[in-house]
């Protein structure tokens, strides 16, 4: 290593990088990252990419295998001419959670740039990737990209065979369903290992080749019956389909009448893919939150170490605080609570409980309070929390203080909204539910599920929108789902509001309604 | 040790292919919707309308949404200054600022609009129309000629001597007949006044002489064999090269009568409006004759055309009339491709239809590339009139037409929906083939 009389231990000096800078810049904080805050990685790859790829990443939601379609296309139009005229930077790093974890950094960083982006994808993300039980439950970082190579080539195929309309008709048909295609509360199958779908596809291409047409003129059996035996039926029926079945996908792959064999394996694909993203929304403030703690600590823990310059800290600190900067509610820059500052804050705040406690946070977190153990606090938490319940965990009456967060209910039915709850004795636990709320995907996003189907009859497909707090669902886009719906499953398809408490039936449309 | 991949070299146009299908998709779109546009009347709009905002129908990605106006919902905010429990906070009108967690990228995205230019717009109205047969077919009646260079010629007007090759070929005989240079002449001359300077000998005297007589040699030479000889000159050779006949006349032929209502005028002028933006757009140099007639037929101009309300009976052999004399007058036949489009509403005095049809017959279709004749109609009549051959007098007259020459088309309109499909009709780009038949 290069000496010099001022500063004899810079990790890098100048602000342009190299591969040996970025090596040596790695090695320094992969021994604070392991040593100190006993992070958990997988194998890191760092991949340099210009911003035109960048925009390709982006476009692509984040993937670096993604099939075609147009929606990417359109995405990608869109963040480019953002990024022409200048509305919107470019993120300055982007992290797959696969194995090896692929971090991309951009070229156009400079030296301190790349030293947090390596301390906060590679270590950060990385670490919450592996260690935390959203991820561990319903994604597999070993097999994505490969399963993702799988589905772009299986889908090009598709194209070339079928034609691109048809695939695509199916695709966007496939992607309205994407939020219905998650098994939220059982575990997702498997992935199945590359030998076995190989020979699932064996298989469904022999049933494709011995297909007979003579057994769909087989008579059907008359329905006729008394009521009991009717409902008998129905239960029979709910329980050889599984109903209800809150993953329209799946029910769809399994179950539809009308999709051959390579359009099941386009919905098993999205569905895939719907999954694998599940766990990401969920834990965004965790993430953030623990990547932006993780590149903080280590780059001032470097800082103090005297390895990076002043200079280089403050442009760190600057990018950082750009990153957490929370405005209030009447700013007119104020879109929604930001997970970097709310994540960040919070994990600052457990290192100050268990460090230097007040007598509130004693009150408030017995188990933590001055135990001095933060690493292992946070070690913890990031493996064990989801956003809703870290919150509700965690977030001290310190930092709802600190954000001087309130609380507003607002009914449709009255012309104001009311202040609930504000940041005051009374009302830090209501506070505190409420955020943790907002962060249960079972409450934003609308619950719709398979409730019946007659298969021996008119094929009509039932689906139940469990309707919580009166919430019901936009009717434009909803109609336009129902029909892509009904596309995929080949019969009319109804849909019935339901209220979650009473039970009252709300609304109900039908394809039949709505039209094609 | 990590492992560093330098990406930057790989190919970077990833999404190439998905913005090709995107922009295809919102291409397809757009087209519909202008033809929808089209179909619901605002055919003049396309013309004024400088810019079609990007439709959002196929190109929007719907899934279930919570509705932002409907139940009870609850936010939590930063930033809180002055409220206490139990403050009642009116609701913006637009229910906007609000729902801040749930805004997001959904209205950034409504924002996101294609703007076409009207050229574009223009161009997706008139995708795949042409004129029929635009070019006469026939070269020998073509009487347009360009010059076109073809090689060298030994005769020829001296404004097209071609200097460079005329002064080679000179060059190269005089070097064949060894003509004698200027340089040697003076060289000569020059050492014979040296000579002559010079005091007298018998020797010198001698060498005078045969000096004096090379020098009228070599002068003779020089005389006899010219500088630039008549067999030098070349000159540049033309053929005329015959033009295939591209001047292109449209007569539009309306019928402007009392019989024809409100309602059939507006019919009539959307189509010539469709027309005239059509051959306006595609055709640069077209000449457009407007001609109204009621009981007498009167060229005019665009502006009286479209816009004046003069009125009066039939007689719509008057307006063939009127354009068999203006073409006889400016616009002969085999210097021009000649078009005609009549909109009537098919009532004639009596006797004329025939009179009409026997004009096209033996005058008009002779001279006409392609004949179109509109025919507005009760929307009630559609039925009745679909398909069959009935009709009014005019139309049963045209018939006779219609069935002896391949380039009479007739058709009727009832309502504003029709004017597109039948404009399309009448104009679509025909295979060479059939363009001939």
């Amino acid at each position: 290593m290069k000496k010099s009389e001022s500063a004899p231990d810079l990790l890098f000096r100048s602000s342009d990088w190299n591969f040996e800078k970025l090596s040596r810049v790695y090695d320094a904080i992969s021994e604070i990252a392991i040593d100190d805050l006993k992070l958990d990685i997988y194998p890191n790859q760092l991949e340099i990419i210009s911003w035109e790829q960048m925009l390709d990443a982006y476009s692509s939601i984040g993937m670096p295998l993604m099939y075609q379609h147009w929606s990417f296309g359109k995405r990608f139009v869109f963040e480019e001419h953002l990024y022409r005229k200048g509305h919107r930077g470019l993120a300055y790093e982007l992290v797959i959670n696969s194995n090896p974890c692929i971090s991309y950094l951009m070229e156009e960083n400079t030296m301190a740039m790349q030293a947090l982006v390596i301390a906060h994808a590679a270590f950060g993300h990385n670490h919450f990737f592996k260690n935390n039980y959203m991820f561990q439950r319903w994604t597999e970082a070993a097999t994505i990209l490969s399963y993702m190579d799988f589905a772009k080539k299986y889908i090009a195929k598709c194209e070339e065979r079928h034609g691109t309309a048809a695939v695509e008709s199916i695709l966007d048909s496939a992607h309205a369903l994407m939020d219905q295609g998650v098994f939220r509360y059982r575990r997702a199958p498997r992935l199945s290992s590359e030998k076995e779908r190989e020979r699932a596809r064996e298989r469904l291409e022999y049933e494709e080749q011995t297909y007979s047409d003579l057994w769909r003129t087989l008579p059907k059996k008359e329905a006729d019956g008394t009521e009991d035996e009717r409902e008998r039926e129905a239960r029979d029926r709910k329980r050889a389909l599984h109903l209800p079945e809150e993953n329209l996908l799946y029910f769809l792959e399994k179950n539809s009448l009308i999709l051959e064999p390579w359009q099941r394996e386009l919905l098993r694909i999205v569905r895939v893919i719907a999954q694998y993203f599940y766990p990401q929304r969920q834990t965004k403030v965790m993430n953030e939150g623990c990547a932006t703690f993780v590149h903080h600590t280590i780059m001032n823990r470097l800082y103090d170490d005297g390895k990076i310059s002043e200079g280089a800290m403050l442009e760190i600190l600057q990018s950082h605080s750009n990153v957490i900067f929370q405005p209030a509610f009447d700013d007119p820059r104020f879109s929604g609570i930001n997970p970097y500052a709310l994540g960040f804050a919070m994990m600052k705040d457990i290192e100050r409980i268990c460090t230097e406690p007040t007598s509130e946070d004693r009150d408030w977190f017995p188990d933590i309070a001055g135990n001095g153990d933060w690493r292992g606090v946070l070690l913890d938490a990031w493996a064990n929390h989801r956003d809703e319940s870290f919150v509700l965990q965690y977030l001290s009456p310190a930092l709802i203080r600190h954000f001087r967060l309130f609380q507003l209910t607002d009914d449709a039915d009255d012309p104001y909204c009311e202040v609930a709850s504000i940041h005051n004795e009374r009302g830090y636990e209501a506070v505190r539910a409420a955020l943790g709320r907002s962060y249960d995907i079972g409450v934003i996003q609308p619950d719709v599920q398979v409730i019946d189907v007659d298969l021996l009859g008119d094929r009509h497909l039932r689906l139940q929108h469990g309707v919580k707090h009166g919430v019901v669902l936009e009717e434009a886009t909803r109609n336009a789902t129902l029909r892509h719906m009904r596309r995929l499953w080949g019969y009319d398809v109804s849909l019935e509001g339901v209220d979650g408490e009473s039970g009252e039936r709300l609304y109900e449309c039908s394809t039949k309604q709505i039209g094609e | 040790m990590p492992n560093f991949i330098d990406r930057r070299l790989n190919p970077k146009d990833k999404s190439l292919g998905n913005r090709r299908r995107f922009l295809k998709r919102a291409r397809e779109e757009l087209k519909r919707t202008i033809k929808e546009q089209v179909k619901a009347g605002k055919i003049a709009d396309v013309d004024a309308k400088h810019s079609v905002p990007m439709p959002e129908d196929g190109t929007r990605e719907p899934s279930f949404q919570n509705a932002r106006g409907s139940g009870k919902r609850e936010y939590v905010l930063p930033g809180n200054r002055e409220f206490t429990p139990g403050d009642r906070i009116p609701k913006p009108a637009s229910g906007g600022g609000q729902g801040g967690s749930r805004a997001g990228t959904g209205d950034a995205e409504d924002d996101f609009r294609f703007v076409l230019s009207r050229e574009e717009v223009l161009d997706l109205f008139f995708e795949d129309l042409e004129l029929p047969d635009m070019v006469k077919l026939s070269l020998k009646e073509a009487v347009a000629y360009k010059p076109r260079r073809a090689g060298f010629a030994t005769t020829g007007t001296p404004t097209n001597i071609n200097v460079g090759r005329t002064m080679r070929n000179s060059y190269g005989r005089r070097l064949a007949l060894h003509r004698p240079k200027r340089k040697e002449v003076e060289a000569l001359a020059e050492e014979i006044a040296a000579l002559e300077a010079k005091p007298a000998t018998a020797e010198r005297r001698r060498r005078l002489e045969a000096l004096r007589q090379e020098l009228e040699k070599l002068e003779r030479r020089r005389r006899v064999i010219a500088y630039v000889d008549p067999v030098d000159i070349r000159f540049n050779r033309f053929e005329p090269q015959p033009l295939p006949n591209a001047n292109a006349v449209m007569f539009c032929l309306m019928d402007v009568s009392s019989s024809m209502g409100e309602r059939e005028k507006d019919l009539a002028k959307r189509f010539f409006v469709l027309l005239h933006l059509f051959l306006k757009r595609r055709y640069e140099r077209i000449d457009i004759v407007f001609i109204r007639h009621t009981h007498e037929a009167r060229e005019v101009d665009e502006e009286t055309f479209f816009y004046s309300t003069q009125s009066g009976g039939t007689v719509v052999s008057t307006a063939l009339e009127e354009m068999l004399g203006i073409i006889r007058e400016r616009y002969p036949s085999k210097e021009w491709n000649i078009y005609a489009a009549q909109a009537s509403d098919g009532d004639n005095i009596a006797g004329d239809s025939e009179r009409c049809a026997s004009l096209l017959h033996e005058a008009v279709m002779r001279l006409c590339q392609y004949y179109a004749y509109i025919e507005i109609i009760d929307e009630r009549e559609t039925e009745i009139f679909g398909a069959t051959d009935n009709g009014t007098s005019l139309w049963r007259a045209y018939r006779t037409v219609g069935a002896n020459w391949p380039n009479f088309q007739m058709t009727r309109i009832a309502r504003p929906a029709d004017i597109y499909p039948v404009f399309r009709k009448l104009f679509a780009r025909q295979p060479l083939g059939q363009a001939r038949s």
